[in-house]
């Protein structure tokens, strides 16, 4: 009885051990046909790299090779991006969301330029900053604070009318509604936002950084390494971005759950 | 022929007289009119809830039960009439409200203890004031869960009794209870049951009950008020007049199972009874 039950656990404890390494799958399966597919020369090597020769390529551009710089730009103009979007967003979605009747009146703007994809807008935002910084930092803000915006909106159009209702009841007034209501509901769409708003401002950084002349960035990187032919570093500057996109969004998740800590229950 | 069926509101306002309720009245509702969708749902509606006494509400599915207790609390606009609470309007009266869906009337961002407390924060009382009401509830409810938890990590009859709480800090005049206890288990509903048995032996605070649950309804009340289907009126006030505290051997007692059979009979004759009147056709 005792040494069954022992050993059902010991059975338990091993399955879930091996639960632990599931996601590591995918990528060592990927890593394996990448090389086998260098390896029986179906891709051409100069067109495709080995994924060892890549990884080395991208460990040491990011252990103080050029690599590092690139990146480190990159994350500086996202992070910048994201910060405008997030401290314009917020707060305007949020007294938008308040208002119905003023959300109404620009939500077609909203959801209009919202699907424009905003590389569209890389022409005009030329003409308005020139060839500059700014340009990328500014074109990448404006994509991004559509999507706070819209967000913070929405959780505030969809709070829940009870715990409003609660308030009121309580003898809330309508600021008192607000602040201990209504921005409370809207974070957890806020933080939906925020976190679609630091991917988004990353792929425009990185576009703009491969079609506004550049000198720096991962964008600049890849298409420069793809002038040349240099498939190593364009691939490892690849994954430095996906990485970096990877990274992002599990430090806003991370942060999400810390702060609307009752999401989901 | 539209007018007929749909009198112009105004009008009804204007020939209903204000008239007091008799002695002991707390709640005088007087002509409340509410339609929805073009439908009556009370038409000149008069009732007296009586002060110090619990009133349950008790009817047909869709009468509008909790829309009555909504439109005493303000939550549901009226349309037509009058409600005053000792002759006071709402805004100069403390009201308690207790929520059937405890999982979204709390703040699920405060701990257990602040939702408690975040009325008596809108009153701008001082830290101190505010902890010693919360004690003195916690120990009139015997609170035996730990309040710094997040309502969401607290079982549902701990969360309906922390609201319960809340509704209770500011010391309210009307304590109003939507259905309070079917979301809840069985032993929770009996524990809840008796606490706001103890709450109202301490403090006598006027309670507006609406149920679904004819031996619950009449097992808590005073008054037990009978409501007949849409158009709503008062089909009877059943008095049940039993000393608390009421037990369990309370449901036993002939005069608990009188209350309970002469309800139940006046509910059936209700919905038994046809609609009088048809939906308006449009113009």
């Amino acid at each position: 009885m005792t040494t069954s039950s022992a050993a059902v656990l010991a059975k338990q404890r091993r399955a879930g051990a091996y639960a632990k390494l599931l996601p590591l799958l995918g990528p060592i399966a990927l890593f394996v046909i990448w090389d086998l597919v260098v390896r029986a020369g179906w891709i051409k090597a100069i067109l495709l790299p080995t994924p060892t020769a890549t990884l080395i390529t991208l460990a040491n551009g990011l252990a103080g090779g050029a690599l590092l710089t690139d990146f480190l730009v990159t994350l500086a103009r996202t992070l910048e991006a994201f910060v405008i979007a997030a401290v314009i967003g917020v707060p305007l979605g949020v007294l938008l969301g308040s208002n119905e009747r003023a959300y109404r009146s620009v939500e077609f703007l909203i959801d209009f330029f919202r699907s424009t994809p905003s590389s569209a807008l890389i022409p005009l935002f030329l003409l308005i900053f020139g060839v500059s910084d700014i340009n990328k930092v500014a074109i990448a803000a404006f994509g991004a604070l559509l999507i706070v915006l819209f967000n913070s909106a929405y959780g505030v159009l969809n709070a829940r009318k009870q715990r409003v209702m609660a308030a009121r009841v309580m003898g809330a007034s309508r600021w008192q509604v607000f602040k201990d209501v209504l921005l409370w509901e809207s974070l957890q769409a806020t933080f939906v936002g925020l976190r679609s708003a630091v991917s988004m401002a990353l792929v425009i950084v990185i576009v703009a950084e491969m079609f506004i002349g550049s000198e720096n960035g991962l964008g600049h990187k890849i298409i420069d390494a793809q002038q040349v032919l240099n498939v190593r570093e364009m691939y490892a500057a690849i994954l430095a971005a996906g990485a970096l996109g990877y990274a992002l969004n599990v430090v806003f998740i991370l942060i999400e759950k810390r702060i609307v800590h009752w999401s989901g229950r | 022929m539209n007018s007929v069926v749909n009198p112009p509101l105004q009008q009804i306002a204007a020939e209903t007289a204000f008239m007091p309720g008799p002695p002991g009245t707390h709640i005088t509702i007087r002509g409340l009119t509410k339609y929805f969708a073009g439908w009556p749902l009370y038409e000149n509606f008069n009732l007296d809830i009586p002060k110090h006494k619990i009133v349950s509400v008790f009817g047909p599915n869709g009468c509008g039960k909790s829309t009555l207790i909504n439109m005493i609390a303000g939550l549901i606009p009226i349309d037509a009439g009058e409600i005053l609470f000792d002759g006071k309007s709402l805004a100069d009266t403390k009201i308690g409200y207790v929520f059937q869906n405890y999982r979204e009337a709390m703040f699920p961002w405060l701990r257990t203890i602040d939702n408690i407390a975040y009325p008596l924060k809108l009153e701008g009382k001082s830290k101190t004031e505010i902890r010693r009401r919360v004690d003195e509830l916690v120990s009139s409810f015997d609170v035996k869960f730990d309040l710094q938890r997040y309502p969401y990590e607290l079982s549902g009859g701990q969360q309906q009794t922390a609201s319960i709480m809340r509704a209770l800090a500011p010391g309210p005049e009307v304590l109003f209870l939507d259905e309070p206890f079917s979301a809840l288990d069985f032993e929770m509903t009996l524990f809840i049951r008796e606490k706001l048995q103890e709450v109202f032996m301490q403090t006598g605070t006027t309670m507006v009950l609406v149920s679904h649950d004819l031996e619950e309804a009449v097992y808590l009340a005073d008054d037990i008020l009978l409501l007949s289907k849409r158009p709503t009126h008062v089909a009877d006030i059943v008095r049940y007049d039993d000393a608390r505290p009421r037990t369990v051997a309370t449901l036993s007692q002939a005069s608990f199972i009188a209350a309970k059979k002469h309800s139940l009979e006046i509910f059936q004759r209700e919905v038994r009874r046809e609609v009088t009147t048809q939906p308006p056709r449009p113009a």
